[in-house]
Parts: C-alpha cells; structure tokens; sequence
C-alpha cells in the first residue's frame, strides 16, 4: 500500500510540475505582445541560439549523414536495393532524426547556457534587481530566449537536413559508387514537401519545449552555486528526455492529421 | 492604478506582518513598524531573526501570510503583478552582492533603469544622467567602460548605489551594504549612505545590517528585530538606555567591535 501512495505522491508531483512550468511558460509569452517589446532581446537570444549553433550542427549532421547512409547501406546491399538508400536516408533525416538531433544538440548547447544563465543571475540577485527595477523579469529574460528557439530550431534543422543530405551524397556517390542520377531521382519521387514540413513543425515544438524546461529551471533555481549545476543539469536531462518521447506523440499527432486531411495518400 | 496609491507621511507601514513558509513555522510573527518619509531607518538584528524576509515584503518580493505591508501609503496586496512591476520604480535597493549585471559595463548598469523607464528621453541625455550619478557616488570616469568583474567590491557597490539612485527613488533601501568589506571601505561606504541621504531631498532611506556602530552613527530611526518581531524601535539613545537584555548585549557587542 505505501509503494502505491508513494508512487500516486509522485505521479501527482508530476503532473503539479508539468502545470508549472505551463504556466510559467503561458504568462512569459503573453508579455511578448505587451510593450515594451524586447526585439533587441530576441535578435540577442537568436544570435546565441541559432548563429552559434551553426558550425556544430553542420559537423554533426554531415557525420549523421556519412553513419546513416552507410548503415543503410550495407543493409539494402543485402537484398539489391542500393538505389533506395538516398530516399530512405531523406525520409529518416526530414521527418525524424533532424528535428530529434538537431533538439537534442541545441538543448544540451544554448539549453544549459540558459539556465545556467538565468540560475547564476538568480543566485547573484541579479533577476531580484531587475524585479525592484521594475523590469518584467519573464518579460526580459524568460519570452526572448522562448521565441528565439522557437525560430531558430526549424532554420537550425533545415540546415541539418541539408547537410546531412550532403554527408549521405559524399557516402552514396563518392565513396561506394553509387549512380548520382539515381540517387537524386529516387529522393524526388519519394521525398515531398509536407515531409520536410513535418520535420520543421517538430522542431518548432522542440524549440519551444527545451527553452521552457531550462529557463524554468535557471529561474527557479536556490542554493548557490551547487543549485545552478542542478538547475543546469535538470534542465538539459528534462528537455532532452521531453523531446524524444514527444516526438513520439507528436509523430502520431501528425499521422492522424494527414488521415484527416487526405495528405500523403 | 492611481487611485490605489496615495499620499501618506508614512514612507512604510507594516502592520501586522505575518510570515511563513511551512505551515507551523513564522518566520515573521506580527510585525507593526511605521518609517516615516525621509528618515534614514537601520534595521539591525542577529542572523536569522527575519531582516531579509522583512525586506523583500517591503519590496514585493513576497506575499505575506497575513497583515498589510503599504508602502507610500498604497497597500502592496491590492496590486497585480503589473501594477507592482510598475510601482516598483519607486525604488532604489542597492543589494548585499551589488547584483550588477556582469555582461554590461559600469555605465551600461547605470543607464539600464533609465532605458527601461525614461524611454522619453535620448541616449546622449541617459548617459548624461548615468554619468552625473557616479560621480555623485565618487566613481572615475576612467573606470566607465570596464565590467563589474574588472572593478574592485568598493566599485562594485558605488556602482550598484550608483544605479539604484537613477530614477531618483523615493525610498533608497540598503541590504546589507557593508558585509564582507573591510573597516576602511566600510566606514566609506557609511559616509557614503549618509552623504546621500542627505543629498537625497526627502529619500527614505532603510539599511538593513549587521554593523551597529554604523546604525548607531549615520541613522536617525533603527528597529531591531528578534525572532521575528520588532524588540525595540526608536534612536539611538533609546538603544544605549533600554533595559531590555539582548539589546543590552547587542549594544555592548557593537560597540566593541
């Protein structure tokens, strides 16, 4: 019986922090059409968010590209499908493996710098100063880096997409010799625009979702230096756990919508 | 707004503040303090005794559990968070760490309350303003553009004081302003708080701290607190005659030191 209490204990502080952090994301974003508008702000988040994260996502996803392509591969040589490897690879990385990666390195690059930004500014009393400023706190700290995530991760995954596209194109063409006619005519039969869409869309959600975890953390953050690490750890742990079971649902979420709305049959 | 904020001669008014964070522990037990407008308030008291909770009631940091805490005779429960947001700027809190913004330089700092609420006026008029306040509080120029990491503590603090003067508050409140320094800075930052009080014009100025011998010499109001209530309010004279025992202890302690 107390495993089950204790177990009923936890779930239900569960769900009070899911609703927590709804709520501190639902009233930070609200402020972004109250004046003063924070564009300095944003264009500043966006710069770190997206700029900045630009030279390792183009390594990783190259390298995403080379591992997945090759994989492939091997496996299709077995059954004398090389030519599907293009497509396969363009379908896995547009609707899958772009936004997920691509959540997961942003989450773990300018996820962690913000809450350990915002934890180290709370511990210093630097969020309390504003406060007695009369700054809106979620208005200048949280609402800027929500909304610059939010559009810089589909613009950080299209790049990915493209990049490791380029990676399987050196893998397929140059390396194993595959026909490069075939492999760009088998992408443009298979691959559509709605698929790429999908990938983006997952990426938009995924940008809001690690910005709210970690500016959550980072702003909720007690206890000196040792919380910020906490704060900063929780934050990235949380966002990217968040991010691959979303996906998930939210692949589901999607398929249900192309059944109702007959895209894709 | 306007008509929940109103004129009073009080600049604080406490009444009945009750604190707590867990159901059967007060932190505050029922607090009754009056400040008047322009007076320059020290509130003194053993660690743990409830200073920093009393501060950030008055400053809306937090709700109380029960009771009233008005300030400029508008009583802060009856705000929403935007109203509060707004209410504040009539502050000017010089923290214990500084809290200056360690990616702007010593002028940025300044300027950042000017920006966010003088929007009417221009960059060359803010800097202007920005500048004439650090030299109230005796900063170099020379010193301007380097960031807060690049400055000593003392810096540091005439830079955060800097700062909160620049809305020209109607209460200037002081956490702590002289932990950690030592006796020559501290003494400096003393005179420092006097000589702005007095330049002030009708400020309120409340210094929460653990250094009576600077109570006792710079203020004219101090309020010492113990185990969440207020154990005696009055001058410094009612302090050196009171026959209560831990003020005894407190007075004779801080004057040794």
């Amino acid at each position: 019986m107390k495993a089950i209490s204790n177990l009923l204990n936890k779930i239900q502080k569960s769900i009070f922090s899911v609703g927590e952090v709804v709520v501190f994301a639902w009233r930070s974003l609200v402020l972004i059409f109250q004046p003063p508008y924070r564009f300095t702000e944003i264009m500043r988040h966006m710069e770190f968010v997206g700029n900045q994260s630009v030279g390792i996502i183009t390594l990783t996803s190259i390298f995403t590209g080379l591992a997945l392509s090759f994989q492939i591969y091997l496996g299709f040589k077995l059954v004398n499908a090389t030519n599907l490897v293009g497509p396969i690879v363009a379908m896995g990385i547009t609707r899958e493996l772009g936004p997920v990666l691509t959540g997961l390195i942003v989450a773990a690059r300018a996820g962690g710098a913000m809450a350990a930004r915002l934890g180290t500014m709370r511990v210093n009393e630097q969020i309390d100063a504003l406060d007695v400023m009369g700054v809106n706190t979620k208005q200048y700290l949280v609402a800027p880096r929500i909304v610059a995530a939010a559009i810089c991760m589909p613009l950080l995954t299209a790049l990915f997409d493209f990049m490791a596209m380029f990676g399987s194109w050196i893998l397929c063409i140059k390396i194993v010799g595959l026909d490069q006619a075939i492999f760009f005519e088998k992408i443009r039969q298979t691959v559509e625009v709605y698929h790429i869409n999908e990938g983006l869309f997952k990426a938009f959600i995924f940008g809001i979702i690690f910005s709210v975890i970690c500016t959550y953390r980072g702003f909720n953050t007690t206890g000196g230096a040792k919380g910020v690490g906490e704060a900063t750890n929780k934050g990235v742990v949380n966002s990217m756990v968040g991010i691959i079971i979303l996906d998930y649902f939210l692949m589901n979420l999607i398929r249900i919508f192309y059944l109702m709305t007959g895209i894709g049959s | 707004m306007m008509d929940k904020i109103k004129n009073n001669t009080l600049a604080i008014q406490l009444i009945n503040l009750k604190k707590s964070f867990d159901a059967n522990k007060y932190v505050l037990k029922g607090i009754n303090l009056e400040i008047p407008k322009g007076s320059l308030t020290a509130i003194i008291g053993f660690s743990g005794t409830g200073k920093s909770v009393l501060l950030k009631h008055m400053l809306g940091l937090y709700q109380p559990t029960s009771g009233q805490v008005k300030i400029l005779g508008t009583d802060l429960s009856t705000l929403n968070d935007n109203e509060l947001t707004k209410f504040r700027c009539r502050y000017g809190v010089l923290f214990q760490s500084s809290a200056l913004f360690d990616d702007m330089t010593v002028l940025e700092n300044v300027c950042f309350p000017l920006e966010e609420h003088r929007r009417e006026l221009s960059k060359e008029e803010v800097v202007a303003i920005a500048e004439k306040k650090l030299m109230m509080v005796g900063l170099d120029p020379e010193h301007y553009s380097k960031l807060p990491s690049q400055i000593s503590g003392g810096m540091q603090k005439r830079t955060g004081l800097a700062r909160a003067l620049a809305l020209d508050p109607e209460i200037l409140i002081y956490d702590e302003p002289t932990t950690g320094l030592d006796p020559i800075l501290t003494e400096m930052i003393d005179n420092l708080i006097l000589e702005t009080h007095k330049l002030g014009g009708g400020t309120t100025s409340i210094m929460v701290s653990h250094d009576l011998s600077a109570a006792f010499r710079i203020a004219d109001h101090i309020v010492m607190l113990d185990a969440g209530n207020v154990l005696l309010s009055g001058t410094a004279d009612d302090f050196f005659k009171s026959d209560i025992e831990l003020v005894k202890r407190f007075v004779n302690k801080g004057i040794k030191h």
